[in-house]
């Protein structure tokens, strides 16, 4: 059978793209809106709760609230860092890229690290769900010991919304220190994932949810050793957009869930 | 759309996108004052209504500033950003469909 070989001065003809941009973008907008469904239904759940419950509590104090602020200031940062991750790229600057790729991880680490503090606060505060751990001495102290019991639906959807969102953050920073260092992340991954795992009390729930980062890491190294390749600078802003959206989420989730439920003396 | 007009309007995309560095740092700046903003209101006894309107009214405006700047989506085409918006914003309102509900079952119960 004849080989078919093509002249190399023929004019290409290619199909126009979906809105004139590459299809890696247009898949990660696809799941952003998707994902944007999953988060949607969530804080319509959680206001859904609190609209027809009238004694809904007002758990966070001040120090919450600050705490919640520095949160939000870290993702904003974060997404300023992003976007000047993917301008370095576009013009070629390397080290520049992977030196705001790194601070963009900075900050959502910092962001997930503030989120746990707050969340063991909480749950050491009575404020917990039947699946987490029991604490010791938890079911008679506690500020918020009778909250769980007359009304289930807070811990419910509060630690329902946010954790999914602290899940996102967190395989964000996984998604970008991937781009960011490829192979070299991995080992970084399961240093992480044995200092959270260790470093975390057995009654705590980031004693097992640390496992998410061993999941993390052998999923990426699956990846990254079948398909290995430099990730250019769609595959930085395909990223970026990623993570904007988390920030994105978070926007809503900040006032809606903290400030709207803020105790005021 | 022809192949040629699709390349013309990436490459200005393209260029519009990552020019002028400095506009980045204001939408940063804004976002910041905007939850400053928030914050500083959550603190003056407003009532709960007005202030969610208010709240709400400053996250979309802080989301739009994200999607349209930080993702780019104000130099995409015209035809992905009324597709895509108009989708989400759709699906999402059709939502509040259960709001009547949680309203009604605050009047059930003994009274």
């Amino acid at each position: 059978m004849a080989d078919a070989t093509l002249p190399h001065d023929m004019p290409a003809v290619y199909e126009p793209s979906l809105f004139g941009t590459y299809s890696k973008k247009i898949g990660m907008w696809l799941f952003l809106m998707s994902d944007s469904l999953t988060f949607g239904a969530l804080l319509y759940a959680y206001s859904y709760g609190r609209i027809s419950t009238p004694n809904w509590p007002t758990p966070f104090h001040s120090e919450s609230i600050i705490n919640a602020t520095i949160m939000t200031a870290f993702l904003l940062t974060s997404s300023l860092t992003m976007v000047l991750a993917v301008r370095a790229s576009v013009f070629g600057n390397a080290k520049s890229q992977r030196l705001w790729l790194l601070a963009t991880m900075a900050c959502g680490m910092g962001f997930v690290i503030l989120h746990g503090r707050e969340w063991s606060k909480l749950i050491a505060e009575g404020l917990t769900l039947p699946i987490f751990p029991s604490l010791p001495g938890q079911q008679t102290a506690g500020e918020y010991a009778n909250v769980v019991k007359s009304v289930p639906q807070f811990p419910a959807t509060f630690f329902g919304l946010t954790g999914m969102h602290m899940l996102h953050v967190t395989l964000g920073v996984v998604y970008l220190g991937v781009v960011a260092l490829r192979r070299k992340f991995i080992p970084i991954l399961l240093v992480l994932w044995l200092a959270a795992w260790l470093g975390t009390p057995s009654y705590s729930p980031f004693h097992y949810g640390a496992h998410v980062l061993l999941l993390a890491a052998i999923v990426c190294s699956i990846v990254l050793w079948l398909k290995p390749k430099v990730y250019d600078s769609s595959d930085v802003e395909v990223a970026g957009l990623y993570w904007h959206f988390v920030d994105l989420v978070w926007m809503f989730i900040f006032p809606l869930v903290y400030l709207m439920s803020a105790k005021i003396l | 759309m022809e192949a040629f007009q699709v390349a013309i309007a990436e490459r200005v995309a393209e260029e519009q996108r990552h020019h002028g560095r400095s506009k980045f740092f204001w939408v940063w700046a804004a976002l910041l004052v905007m939850t400053g903003i928030e914050v500083y209101l959550t603190y003056q006894n407003m009532q709960p209504v007005r202030m969610l309107t208010i709240l709400m009214g400053l996250s979309l405006i802080k989301a739009g500033l994200i999607i349209g700047y930080f993702m780019h989506m104000k130099y995409e085409i015209t035809q992905m950003k009324w597709i895509t918006m108009c989708a989400l914003v759709l699906c999402l309102a059709l939502m509040m469909i259960f709001f009547p509900d949680a309203w009604r079952i605050i009047s059930l119960g003994p009274k």
